[in-house]
């Protein structure tokens, strides 16, 4: 029942070819220690879903990425994702293009079993043009035509928790958790780091279960990273890392993604990237965001 | 201060903020500033009933200030409302989102996507399509164009539809336009709706000082105008206090390049002195 690994051990899960799906959304609680260990590794050919930001960014412009299924690619403050549109732009990646809430229904198909869900998300869209794989069905109730959003079944999710056990209990303790417990679900093994390990009593204290979103059966690695989504932010333990998002999104305009790789990822470890960017002091001393 | 003195951007805001006008409960989601200040205006005058969420994930009794808020700051909550519980929301219809779309086509239907012929290899990627393709036809939509122009109103249709609109030959079998809501179009030049025949896009009101013809000129397809052609409202002192009370740091003064005067002729006249 000891799920802990390193970030190596659980990230060497993820094979070439497989689908994998990233919790968070744009520059918010994106599992950002296990993607630079991605990047460290020979994968290659992944089918990536997420709710994207620098993770869907760095993932494309180091050549780990076939296709992405996405909604929408963004650091938020900077609106376009630098890397994601570059690598759109030179046409590297081929593209499943979904509504938000298709990509939330295509999840849940997956984590509950089912081959599709019926909706009317997406049609009379480009959605249904660029997607021939997805299919039109009839309702047996009525005469309309209905979108079938395919399961979206994942080999692998990897997701950034505020606190785990070594059990797999995995607390959010931000205000939103987004659509991290359907990735879960849908995922075949759920890897998630944490930027806190914890004994399990820690859970049976006030309404720390409330934040359990989770069971403990649905995650199979544990990964204890503090501040292991930077730069992207773990409300309320930290914001995300706005100057390193400029550095970041200049450094596609300018020397590229292998200088920007060299500075902070490649041959690196996760203790020496976090001195790169100051320490965790550095990290856990980010302001968190005004919306 | 006479009442003359507003700025463009409170002119859209308030314009906008009519759109909202007896909408009753429903969810409220103005995306970018002026549309976020704009659907708070309305909560805070006309219609109350309004449901509006802090842009993060909680439900407001109360609409935030757009500016000057600090972390600590507390805000009315009243209920969780995360990322996947605002897709329970926009299914049951209960929503009106003002949004802000790269490109908009003759039949109503919008670009946040991609700009360019091949989508495969586009010239700009832009954000994707968001949740623009369930919004549309699930609830009401709005637009805000600060920057009414051919490039935004683009001939034939966009080069990624993200949203459906009144296309006869995308409408899905079995529907209706019925079920298609697309309410008002509020331009840096006029407020339109698709009230025009067949679901034309339809001149309502010209901002002061702005000429139809100028309208039609930066719009790449045929503008229908309504009969009674308005000159837009200006904003009342009550609503320059209002939109001054939410946008404490005036933000709202930033979103507009140079920060236009809301009446024209105003300007005119000042050169004319």
């Amino acid at each position: 029942m000891d799920k802990v690994r390193s970030a190596r051990e659980a990230v060497s899960a993820i094979k070439d070819g497989m689908t994998i799906g990233i919790g968070g959304w744009g520059p918010r609680r994106k599992p950002m220690a296990l993607i630079r260990e991605l990047l460290r590794s020979p994968v290659k050919d992944l089918t990536v879903v997420a709710y994207g930001g620098a993770d869907v960014g760095l993932l494309c412009a180091a050549g780990k990425v076939k296709r992405v299924i996405f909604a929408f690619v963004s650091l938020d403050f900077i609106p376009l994702e630098p890397y994601f549109r570059k690598a759109r732009q030179s046409g590297a990646i081929e593209v499943s293009e979904i509504d938000e809430g298709m990509m939330l229904l295509g999840l849940r198909a997956a984590a509950w079993g089912v081959p599709y869900i019926p909706t009317k998300l997406g049609l009379g869209t480009d959605v249904v043009r660029l997607n021939p794989q997805i299919k039109m069905v009839d309702s047996p109730y009525d005469d309309k035509e209905w979108l079938a959003m395919p399961a979206l079944k994942l080999d692998v999710a990897l997701i950034h928790a505020s606190r785990a056990d070594q059990r797999g209990i995995c607390q959010i303790d931000s205000p939103d958790l987004y659509m991290d417990d359907w990735f879960a679900r849908a995922a075949e093994t759920t890897i998630v780091s944490c930027d806190e390990l914890v004994d399990t009593a820690h859970f049976h204290q006030g309404d720390n279960a409330r934040s359990v979103f989770w069971e403990r059966n649905v995650t199979q690695m544990v990964v204890p990273i503090a501040g292991g989504a930077h730069p992207s932010s773990c409300d309320p333990l930290y914001g995300f890392d706005m100057a390193h998002f400029k550095e970041y999104a200049a450094s596609a305009a300018d020397d590229g993604i292998e200088a920007y790789l060299d500075k902070y990822v490649t041959s690196k470890d996760e203790p020496t990237y976090q001195s790169l960017v100051g320490g965790i002091d550095a990290i856990r001393a980010l302001p968190l965001p005004v919306y | 201060m006479t009442q003359q003195d507003y700025s463009l951007a409170e002119l859209m805001t308030v314009a906008a903020a009519e759109a909202f006008r007896g909408n009753g409960e429903v969810l409220a989601t103005g995306i970018g500033l002026l549309p976020r200040l704009a659907a708070s205006l309305a909560m805070k005058s006309f219609t109350p009933e309004l449901m509006m969420t802090d842009s993060q994930s909680w439900m407001l009794s109360e609409p935030n200030n757009v500016s000057g808020r600090a972390v600590s700051d507390r805000q009315a909550q009243e209920s969780w409302m995360g990322f996947s519980r605002i897709f329970d929301n926009v299914w049951s219809g209960k929503r009106h989102a003002m949004v802000g779309p790269t490109q908009i086509d003759a039949y109503g239907q919008t670009n946040i996507s991609a700009l360019g012929s091949d989508y495969q290899n586009p010239k700009i990627q832009m954000l994707g399509v968001r949740g623009f393709p369930g919004n549309s036809i699930c609830h009401a939509n709005s637009f805000f164009v600060p920057n009414h122009s051919r490039r935004v109103f683009v001939a034939g249709e966009c080069d990624v539809v993200c949203s459906i609109g009144y296309n006869p030959e995308r409408l899905p079998r079995g529907y209706s336009f019925d079920e298609i809501d697309i309410r008002r179009v509020i331009t840096n030049l006029c407020v339109m709706d698709w009230g025009g025949p067949n679901h034309q896009l339809r001149v309502l009101s010209l901002h002061p000082g702005v000429s139809l013809e100028e309208v039609q000129e930066n719009t790449s397809f045929e503008l229908a105008v309504i009969d009674d052609l308005a000159i837009t409202a200006a904003p009342t002192p009550e609503q320059m206090a209002i939109m001054a009370a939410l946008d404490p740091a005036n933000s709202r003064a930033k979103q507009l390049k140079d920060n236009p005067v809301g009446d024209r002729r105003r300007l005119e006249e000042s050169r004319n002195v």
